[in-house]
């Protein structure tokens, strides 16, 4: 067991750095989080300068290791998150890059990593949420094209997506997990209707997304016709195993904020809530812990993170939430306030053991396939 | 960063492992529990002999050499096994107590909240014990004393604890899982029901959890991993034996089925090194000290 990184690790983590102090204070002010036009442009804009500084790949083309020191100082820095670009290069670039072939690499790929095209993912249907294999948009082969009908949910960022890593039941007739195709549905095609869905923390962060006889390109397929289940499993344990890991590190900062919040109103005094915050603190340690474990391992097993991200995902997302509501209770009655640090990201904490797989499934995957337990009921 | 078990250290769990089942497994635990408060000597000095107490002893001083994390290997396996015996204080004690290190002597500690692990049965006291009391351990395999004072408290003592923690948490998991596999209830094994698969699962969770603060702070030493460890690993540990428990219905409350004594002793060691409030005030305090 060894924490250290290797001089190249540490070699690029310099380098990162420097790169770093010398950039961000040159970044535009961040846009209103209800903007978002701005938010794209800003978010690929980002995006941008990391592809032309060597960086844009970092989030495939590196070593997990590597990946991890990007993570850890970018959030160390206050450097943007990846935002409108999630799943571009968390996904849906993941995803290409291991199962596309040459010819979608070159067409996909590069205009991720250059901050040129944002993807959304169009899994969520009304009634196939958990039961994801549930979905039933259907799309029929006409010539070239695939025609598909149907209707999508949740789609973070559909408004402002250039593509969409679209599930789609290719044969009705099919067991359920099979039948399933996984499709690049560019969002400017006839036929898509997009309607922003509001969120509880008020904003438009997802949507309803709806097809008409969208005729896409059967050369837009990924993987084989009705294979897209494993397909879609590729790109899931990318979503659950690494793309939550940045965020430990900003957890820990807002602990450090929180404290010297407390420390300054005086609810520093009440011990209940100092250990409350102790004890956080141990717990998102333990989680950064778990984190290198995992990186560690996925890097020894050739890259793929395994199912200890399900692990991670639900211990880490039930402790952000427990995370915002002691920032509450630091807070008292300033805690009604929407424009108090940390109160609009209490709200959306809440999305946490829902998106990507709730609470419940998580807990069904560990059970069945890390514990072995009979199949669910 | 290669935070994995490396092929030596795997091999290290492995022979100690083995070494338990052979020499402690289910059977003389029975016996370890029919005879209270008789520490079997024969097998402290086989663990001598193997190095576990001299593991982390210089090789020029006569021990093996090893650092932390395979101690915390070495005291994870314990656990798991419900080894008992004042074995923290023994292997602290290697190199500055004759006899320690080689399982000749049995030392006892006073512990951090003033209790004292197996002082009748000790050759040797480190701390305070005079006016010592005898108290009706709620662990039958850990007679207890009370000190009128506790001691200071080592590190290490902290880290060591929290790792047969780790280790007893990952065993009641697996007894847990194991049960809820082959016990048939409506037709069907137990474990197929969501609220039996949702219990194994968080235990599951914080188990691995703790495994992974526990072995970083075997790695950095740092006093707020060992900290950390120590909160995951009580934790993961005490909920884990009661879920466990639960999981395995009557015969989980039944005197002849180890959970309850897994969750005993969990409930000594979550005490040995001080009260948990020191640590989260330790970490607590830790929040406003400028970051590394
Ligand atoms: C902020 C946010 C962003 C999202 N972004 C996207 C996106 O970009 N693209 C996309 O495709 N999707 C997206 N999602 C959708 C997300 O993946 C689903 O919401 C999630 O998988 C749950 O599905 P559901 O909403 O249909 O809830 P349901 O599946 O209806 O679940 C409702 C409740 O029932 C429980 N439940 C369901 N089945 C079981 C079971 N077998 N055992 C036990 N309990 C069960 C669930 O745990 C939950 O508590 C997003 C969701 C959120 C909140």
């Amino acid at each position: 067991m060894d924490l250290t990184y290797t001089p190249e690790e540490e070699e690029f983590r310099a380098r990162l750095r420097e790169w770093l102090a010398k950039v961000l204070p040159t970044l535009p002010p961040k846009p209103s989080p209800d903007d978002w036009p701005a938010r794209r442009a800003y978010d690929l804009g980002w995006q941008r300068m990391l592809h032309d500084a060597g960086y844009g790949d970092v989030h495939w083309g590196a070593s997990p290791t590597v990946r991890l020191i990007f993570l850890e100082e970018t959030e160390k820095a206050g450097a943007p998150y990846v935002g409108a670009g999630f799943v571009g290069l968390l996904h849906a670039g993941p995803t290409i890059a291991a199962e596309g072939t040459a010819g979608q690499r070159e067409r996909w790929l590069p205009p991720i990593l250059r901050g040129e095209e944002v993807w959304c993912q169009g899994f969520s249907e009304p009634d196939a949420g958990s039961d994801l294999a549930a979905l039933r948009t259907r799309a029929r082969r006409d010539g070239d094209d695939y025609v598909v009908s149907g209707s999508k949910i949740w789609t973070s960022h559909a408004e402002v997506a250039d593509w969409c890593e679209l599930l789609v039941r290719t044969d009705p007739d099919a067991p359920k997990h099979r039948g399933i195709t996984w499709l690049a549905m560019p969002m400017d095609a006839p036929g898509i209707t997009v309607r922003p869905l509001k969120t509880l923390a008020g904003s438009a962060e997802f949507a309803e997304v709806f097809l008409d006889e969208v005729r896409v390109p059967v050369a837009n397929r990924v993987g084989e016709e009705n294979d897209g289940w494993r397909v879609t499993m590729v790109t899931l344990s990318f979503e659950r195993g690494t793309a939550f890991v940045g965020e430990v590190v900003a957890c820990r900062r807002v602990l450090r904020e929180l404290a010297a919040e407390a420390r300054g109103n005086g609810r520093w005094d009440d011990p209940v809530l100092r250990r409350r915050l102790g004890r956080l603190n141990a717990e998102f340690r333990a989680l950064w812990r778990l984190t290198q474990w995992n990186v560690s391992e996925a890097e020894a097993v050739g890259g793929v993170p395994g199912v200890g991200g399900s692990v991670f995902k639900l211990r880490y997302s039930h402790a952000r939430q427990e995370l915002y509501d002691t920032a509450a209770d630091v807070l008292g009655p300033a805690s009604l306030d929407l424009d108090r640090p940390w109160m609009l990201d209490r709200l959306s904490s809440l999305s946490y053991t829902i998106a990507a797989g709730t609470s419940q499934i998580q807990r069904n995957i560990v059970a069945e396939r890390i514990l072995g337990l009979p199949k669910g009921r | 960063m290669r935070f994995q078990l490396t092929e030596d250290q795997r091999a290290l769990r492995e022979g100690v492992r083995e070494l338990l089942t052979r020499r402690f497994g289910p059977q003389a635990l029975r016996v370890a529990v029919e005879e209270p408060g008789r520490l079997d000597r024969a097998l402290w000095r086989e663990l001598g002999a193997a190095g576990f107490f001299a593991l982390r002893l210089p090789e020029e001083r006569g021990g093996v050499g090893l650092g932390l994390p395979e101690a915390v290997l070495a005291f994870e396996e314990a656990g798991r096994a419900l080894l008992p015996g004042p074995l923290v204080a023994t292997h602290l004690a290697a190199g500055g107590v004759p006899g320690a290190a080689d399982g000749e002597a049995v030392v006892a500690d006073v512990g951090g909240s003033g209790l004292v692990e197996w002082l009748a049965e000790a050759d040797v006291v480190r701390g305070e014990a005079a006016g010592a009391v005898p108290l009706r351990s709620v662990d039958p395999l850990t007679p207890l004393h009370r000190a009128p004072e506790g001691a200071g408290v080592d590190p290490a003592a902290v880290l060591l604890t929290a790792a047969e923690q780790l280790g007893s948490a990952t065993r009641v998991c697996e007894l847990a899982a194991q049960h809820a596999r082959t016990r048939e209830q409506f037709g069907r094994p137990i474990g197929a029901f969501q609220a039996v698969q949702h219990l194994c699962a968080e235990m599951l969770v914080r188990t691995e959890t703790a495994r992974a603060a526990v072995y970083a702070a075997a790695v950095t030493a740092d006093p707020a991993d060992v900290d950390t460890a120590r909160l995951l690993a009580d934790e993961a540990a005490a909920r884990g034996a009661r879920d466990c428990l639960q999981v395995h219905g009557g015969m989980g409350f039944t005197w002849e089925f180890e959970v309850h004594l897994h969750l005993k002793r969990t409930w000594v060691r979550t005490h040995r090194t001080g009260s948990a409030t020191d640590s989260e005030e330790r970490m607590a305090a830790e929040l406003l000290a400028e970051p590394a």
